[in-house]
Formats: C-alpha cells, structure tokens, sequence
C-alpha cells in the first residue's frame, strides 16, 4: 500500500473509498512509469491515457458488488497499478510484471488475481462480456453495475458492436462503457486507419447517455460516472502518454519500452506537475 | 433431432440458472422453450460472437447458458470468444450445433460443419457430445448440463432402420456383434449401418460400435472393444468429420501408444473438398465413402495388400 493512498483509506481498510485528487493521480503515474520502466516492456502510451479515468472509478466506484472489465487488455499495466493503489497487489508482485513464472502479463491472466475476471488482449471481446455479465445481473435481480472500459480503436471491431446492440437492446442500464479516446491505434491514429469521428455521433441513434469528458480530469471523470438509471457511455477524451512530452500523442509509444535516460526525463516531467 | 432438444431443455428449464440463447434460429422448432423459459430464452440476433461472450459471462456469473445455432455458425465464427472466453476460463458453456457434419446437405457447404469437433477439441477444457441416436438426446443434454467445462453438442437426425429400438445412451455402446472386426461410428451415420451389418452372418459379422463423447482421451474405448480389436485385428472408424481431428486420428494414436494388436486399420471420414454440385445428407455422404455400401465393403473386405 502506498502512503500516499493509505492515510487516505477507511479505517476498516476494506472499502477503498476516497476521493481522487490530481496529486494521487501523479503518484499513480509515477508508478505505472516505475512498472514499465523495470519491466522493459511497452505499451506505456495507452497506459498513461487510461490510468486517470481507472484510478477514479475503482477508488470510487467500483464496490463489492461492482464489476469492472478491461477490454483494451493491452493497458493491464494500468490496471495493476491501480489495484496496486488499492492494495490488491503488493510491490513484490508488481515486481515480477512479465518476468518468468508471473501472474502479471502485458495483458490479464486467466486467473490468479480476484479482480480480474477474464483474460482480454485481444480487442473486441470486452464489451461483449461486460454485456453478458449485466444481463446476467438484470435477469438475477442483483445489485451493482458493471464498468468496461475499451480502446478507441476497438469500436473497429464488429464484435464492439455487436456488443452495444445488444446491451441497447437489452436496456442494460446496469452497465457503463468508457472508452479510452486517445486518438492513436497499432499503425497510425484512428482518423487516418478507419475514422470514426465524431466517436460520441456514432452512438447517438441509441437509447443511452453519452458523455464526453476531459479523461484527465477527475473531476470530469467523477461527474461522467455517475449512475444515471440508463445505459452509459463515456467518451474520455485523453492523451496517449499523457504527461510526458515526448510520448504524448504519439504512436510508437503504444509498443516501445523506456529506457533510463526517458524515464529519468519522463519522472522529472511528471513530477513537476 | 431439435424436437428431442427442445422437449429435453424445455423438462430442465425449471432451473433458474439456466438461459437459453440463440442466434435467431428455431423458427418452427424452439417455440416450446421460448415460452417456458421467459425472459430466459434471449434471441441474441445474427451476432454470434457477442452471443458467444455473453455466454461466457453469464456462466462466470453462476448461469447456466446454453447457445444454439446451426453448427458452422455456433463454433467457426466465434471460435475466439469460444477460445478465449470460455475455454481458457474452463466457463462451462453449452454450445449446440444443429445439423453437424454433412446435415444441412443442399444448403451447401457455408451450412456444413465437417470439422467443428475437431477444431473444438483442440482447445483447453472442450468436451464434444455426439448423440448417434434421437433417444439420446435427452440424457446427452442432462450429460451436458452436468459437465463443469465447455461443452459441444453436434445435433444431426438420428437414422436408424423402422423398428429399431437404441440401446440406452452410454458414451460407448456396441450395437452388433460378430466374428468380423471392430467398426467405431460417429454420429448419426451408425444408424445406417445397422441393416446391412445385421444382414450378415455371425460368424463374419462386424462388431458395431459408437462413440459419443469426445475426445477419447476423457472417454477411453471399454475393455470390450479392446479385445475385439486384439482378437480379429481389425479396426475401421466411420465419422462425418474431416480426418484431421477427427476421431480417427484420435484413436489410431491410441492404438499405437497401446500397442494395440491392428494389422488393418482404416479411416472412412468426411474428404472435406468443396464438391461441384452439391445434394442431400446421404449424397454428401456417399461422396465422401461414408454411404451404407462402402462402409460394408471396407467392413468386411481385406485391404488391398494386406499381409497374408
């Protein structure tokens, strides 16, 4: 457990409620930064954009009887880092992140870690199992609310809208999608490889709520989660790299590792803040 | 064998857990357990693949899903919601192909599944269920329910000769006996085999066998057919598969790792090419040798150079 998060927990240390400042959202980054930097893997890029809005909603809103599904799997170094802050994983495990014989891949496990429930990598499978799980509650007449966050990217993919249909269909207002709009995919930015701009546009034919914030800004982030009875969606307009001058918005930081001379750069940049 | 299908879903459904999806299809056919089940009966639409991962949650969730298509569509387009949603969670989803192998004959080749057990089985956790006969379907069901991984059931129509009463379902059963060699059938087609091999004397007659749960490796053939295989050193399989993956390779690794005692093996499968003209389940069949006349005379033939 951090410090910095820890003086902030509820005395019972089991519900991580806390509201999310932008300094918690620097030391987050700090970490994440750490986790890439040691491991020497890539994928830094995504990461950085998706890391605010997965800190605020799992300190925030993802409960016990909440469900949260990383579609975009190739940011789980983001979401370890944010269980990490909750103190669901420990530092001697973040350190094992791609060595042999870990629990933490570039992408979730099939098992192993509570919070996971399914190994995602590959796009277009996410929203289609957050939709299977609030079916399953909406027919169960369980409580909760099930959050999946996608890339932008993956609205390519027929399955992702196969997905929304369905969950439109259904009216599964249990459920809220977040997607990581950075702008930026695999080999070029999402309006030179299939645009789908204006992203938000796409969805407004649909019976739901579409919210288009700042995914930088908790605030924003916190005001755009909020249960509104209905099926939601969050565009989070956010940067790739956010925070680091030379990653940000740019596409080679969606594969390349940093070395020490970046990260030493990136922590002081980030630092600063 | 749908009617069977639906009567068998339709007596489990007073279970809770269980939902049913499908990929718009059982028109004429499902009506029984869409209204039985309620709510629980979910048409997911032409989208198979998110039919597929819905499965996979709901049986996260603790649900007891069954998804049902026409066979190519139920395991080939969403093989990787199949792969990674519920095989590698070991998510015990129920996925039913209606009209597996050749069943949907003149349809054409888009609506034939002549290597889905195959391709299934070589994932993690898969079981595939092949009921040979329409009374199995009732217990293949209550088998698949029952089962905690991912299981396929490849429906066909069961095609026994007028009169014929199946033995109870088991995963093995022998359905003629004689002093010939030994012949594993696959699926429904052991149901046209009957006649002809009941036709025979005893004394050369073959010893019929079906299997119906897949792979082998789970379900190993009894002592009994073992036997028959060690006495008459024969042994013939028949499926409405293509060879690779098939149950025939399953069992001829078997038979070589056993050191089973074959001095004649034989595989009469599926060609898997696209033909130039297309026709019924029988005709595809006979197309590819699988047809009542060739399995009698691969049966009860020597091999062409066979020793002594």
């Amino acid at each position: 457990m951090p410090d910095f998060l820890q003086t902030r927990r509820d005395p019972d240390g089991l519900v991580p409620w806390m509201t999310i400042s932008k300094p918690d959202l620097t030391k987050a980054r700090l970490r994440l930064l750490q986790l890439h930097f040691e491991a020497g893997v890539g994928h830094i890029g995504g990461n950085l954009s998706c890391l605010d809005a997965l800190m605020v909603l799992h300190h925030e809103f993802v409960g016990p009887d909440d469900r949260f599904i990383l579609s975009k799997g190739h940011s789980a170094g983001a979401l370890y880092t944010t269980l990490w802050s909750l103190g669901r994983l420990d530092d001697e495990t973040l350190k094992t992140f791609t060595r042999d014989d870990t629990l933490l891949g570039v992408h979730p496990p099939v098992s192993g870690i509570a919070d996971i429930r399914f190994a995602t990598g590959s796009l277009g499978h996410g929203l289609s199992l957050a939709a299977g799980t609030a079916k399953a509650l909406q027919l169960t007449g369980r409580p909760g609310r099930v959050f999946c966050l996608t890339s932008d990217g993956e609205w390519q993919e027929g399955s992702t809208y196969e997905a929304l249909v369905f969950a439109a269909h259904h009216r599964l207002a249990n459920l809220t999608i977040l997607i990581d709009h950075n702008g930026l995919q695999g080999f070029g930015s999402t309006a030179e490889v299939a645009s789908m701009a204006p992203l938000a546009s796409r969805f407004a034919g649909f019976d739901l709520d579409i919210e288009v914030v700042d995914g930088h800004d908790p605030d924003a982030i916190r005001e755009a989660l909020q249960d509104s009875g209905r099926l939601r969606i969050v565009v989070l307009e956010t940067r790739k790299g956010h925070g680091v001058s030379f990653m940000q918005d740019r596409m080679e930081w969606h594969y390349l590792p940093i070395d020490a001379a970046q990260y030493q750069q990136a922590v002081a940049e980030i630092a600063s803040r | 064998m749908r009617k069977q299908l639906c009567d068998a879903l339709v007596a489990r459904s007073s279970r809770q857990a269980m939902v049913f999806l499908t990929g718009d299809l059982g028109f004429m056919a499902l009506e029984p357990l869409q209204a039985a089940m309620g709510q629980r009966f979910i048409n997911a639409g032409v989208a198979e693949q998110n039919m597929v991962s819905v499965a996979a949650a709901m049986a996260r969730e603790g649900l007891e899903p069954w998804v049902y298509s026409i066979a190519p569509f139920c395991y080939a387009r969403p093989f990787e919601q199949i792969r990674n949603d519920a095989a590698f969670h070991n998510l015990p989803i129920r996925l039913i192909g209606n009209g597996g192998g050749y069943g949907y004959g003149v349809q054409g080749p888009t609506h034939h599944a002549v290597e889905d057990y195959g391709v299934l089985l070589t994932l993690p956790n898969l079981r595939a269920l092949v009921p040979a006969f329409d009374e199995d379907v009732a217990e293949v069901v209550t088998r698949a329910g029952d089962l905690a991984a991912p299981v396929y059931l490849r429906l066909g129509r069961g095609e026994p000769p007028a009169g014929y009463a199946p033995p109870p379902y088991a995963a093995w059963r022998q359905l003629t006996e004689g002093g010939g060699g030994v012949v594993i059938a696959v699926g429904p087609l052991v149901g046209t085999y009957l006649a002809p091999f009941l036709s025979l004397p005893e004394e050369t007659r073959p010893n019929l066998w079906t299997a119906c749960e897949l792979p082998l490796a789970a379900n190993p053939p009894p002592p009994a057919l073992v036997a028959q295989v060690a006495r008459s050193r024969r042994l013939l399989v028949v499926e409405e598969h293509v060879a690779r993956g098939g149950a025939g390779a399953e069992l001829a690794l078997m038979a070589l790792a056993q050191r089973w005692p074959v001095e004649d093996f034989r595989h009469l499968c599926a060609s898997g090419r696209i033909p130039s003209t297309y026709g019924s389940q029988a005709f595809m069949r006979a197309l590819s040798g699988l047809d009542p006349a060739a399995v009698l005379q691969a049966a009860t033939s020597e091999r062409p150079g066979a020793p002594g």
